[in-house]
């Protein structure tokens, strides 16, 4: 499979769940793991640009597939245009749920790049925060929007 | 939470599918969008000795829209949720499925997952219950065609037999004069509905002439109001008539208590939906 655009080959129980081996085989830590059970979407990723529930893939699901962590997407080691408007609106608290916040958003601005904040809440309702009570996230959306115009 | 250890097979042809479903479907789960499955593999409430991946089989992916739409197995919940032209010929599928999980559960979950799994609070197999779906079921060597009334036996049961799969599920569409609705009660929205209702209406100058009633939540699976639906054949498509069929196919349910909902709430709730659905169906029937 690739993983942020790296080519990566390896041999794994068929038990496996992906969030598991992109965090322990790959070291790529920054895909979190909640509940297993897909209901918090804190291991949410890009699956060939969709996001999805890490926690409920097998590892050797992926084969033949891309994938985008959080880890993909800053751009040249710096923070993307989403990633610095979840620090200047302080969108983050404990950082669990930001992972799977920013790829899930990451493909929906994609699709809908001028989003109102009703969409960007319907758009967040597969992801949990116990910290910020969204509404930081939700400027956070808007400003990087507005940055991007 | 991890999986128990179970072998894996993944076949690329429906044949193949078939042939090791003969051989060892006793033991063996068929894993598609694994949204249902995944979860209970990792909480080890399922532990199947085989997982049976079906997601490489080659055509499951197919579906098509002539006179009925007819879903292959692989047929993600997502790809119907964004098709434009879908909701015009079948609305109700369309509305409905905006409430199945999240989008991200959409974007991996499968139509037909959602119908085998048949969870009692599930959103699709109310709708393909309430429009009468055909459901087709393979075996080695051969072939079944089951009603969704007939497919539907109990809590997560179905008439899959261990050697079967559900290659195809197929709806009618949208009839004229006809209005659908789907309206569910949830905690929140994307959770298991407390009760969903999915109805349709057939207006003609200003009288019901038929009506499919159907609601979750209420029952170990989909259940049809077949009373309410009679009752309200031929009376004028009022809110008065409305309210009475709510009445009549909340008295039909027998449900459960348990900590999402009372027994008590779950037939108010079922009464009222049945009201404002019928109401705004019956709006859409002249459209």
């Amino acid at each position: 499979m690739t993983v942020n655009g790296t080519e990566h080959r390896a041999t794994v129980p068929v038990r496996l769940l992906l969030s598991d081996f992109i965090r322990d085989g790959l070291g790529l830590t920054g895909t979190h793991v909640g509940c297993e059970h897909g209901v918090c979407g804190c291991c949410t990723i890009l699956l060939d640009g969709e996001p999805v529930r890490s926690c409920l893939l097998l590892a050797v699901q992926a084969s033949g597939h891309e994938l985008t962590t959080v880890e993909g997407l800053a751009e040249n080691g710096t923070l993307n245009p989403l990633q610095r408007a979840f620090r200047e609106e302080h969108a983050l608290q404990c950082g669990f749920c930001t992972s799977g916040i920013l790829t899930t958003l990451t493909a929906f601005l994609r699709r809908n790049p001028r989003p109102t904040r009703d969409e960007i809440r319907e758009a967040l309702s597969g992801n949990l925060c116990r910290c910020t009570g969204y509404v930081n996230i939700v400027n956070a959306v808007q400003r990087a929007v507005e940055a991007q115009e | 939470m991890k999986p128990a250890p179970f072998q894996y097979a993944e076949p690329t042809t429906v044949e193949e599918a078939l042939q090791i479903l003969h051989e060892r479907g006793d033991e063996a789960k068929v894993l598609a969008g694994g949204q249902s499955l995944i979860p209970l593999l990792n909480m080890r409430l399922a532990m199947p000795e085989l997982l049976v991946d079906i997601n490489r089989v080659e055509g499951l992916d197919a579906w098509k829209d002539s006179e009925e739409l007819s879903l292959g197995a692989l047929v993600r919940q997502r790809e119907i949720e964004e098709n434009q032209d879908l909701a015009t010929r079948y609305p109700l599928l369309a509305e409905a499925i905006r409430y199945v999980g999240h989008p991200q559960i959409r974007n991996r979950g499968t139509v037909l997952g959602s119908l085998a799994h048949a969870d009692p609070a599930a959103e699709l197999p109310l709708v393909f219950t309430a429009l009468e779906g055909r459901f087709e079921l393979q075996s080695l060597g051969s072939s079944r065609t089951v009603s969704a009334e007939d497919f539907f036996l109990h809590i997560m049961t179905t008439a899959l037999e261990p050697d079967e799969l559900l290659v195809r599920a197929r709806i009618p569409r949208r009839e004229a004069s006809t209005g659908s609705c789907f309206s569910e009660v949830a905690r929140r929205h994307g959770d298991f509905a407390v009760v969903a209702v999915a109805v349709t209406v057939r207006v003609e100058e200003g009288v019901c002439r038929a009506a499919a009633i159907a609601l979750g939540g209420v029952g170990p699976t989909p259940l049809r109001a077949a009373e309410a639906e009679e009752w309200l054949r031929d009376q004028d498509a009022d809110a008065r008539a409305f309210d009475q069929a709510g009445k009549t196919a909340a008295r039909e349910c027998a449900p459960a208590s348990d900590i999402h909902g009372s027994a008590e709430y779950r037939r108010e709730a079922a009464s009222a939906l049945v009201s404002r659905a019928l109401r705004v169906a019956a709006g859409r029937a002249l459209e």
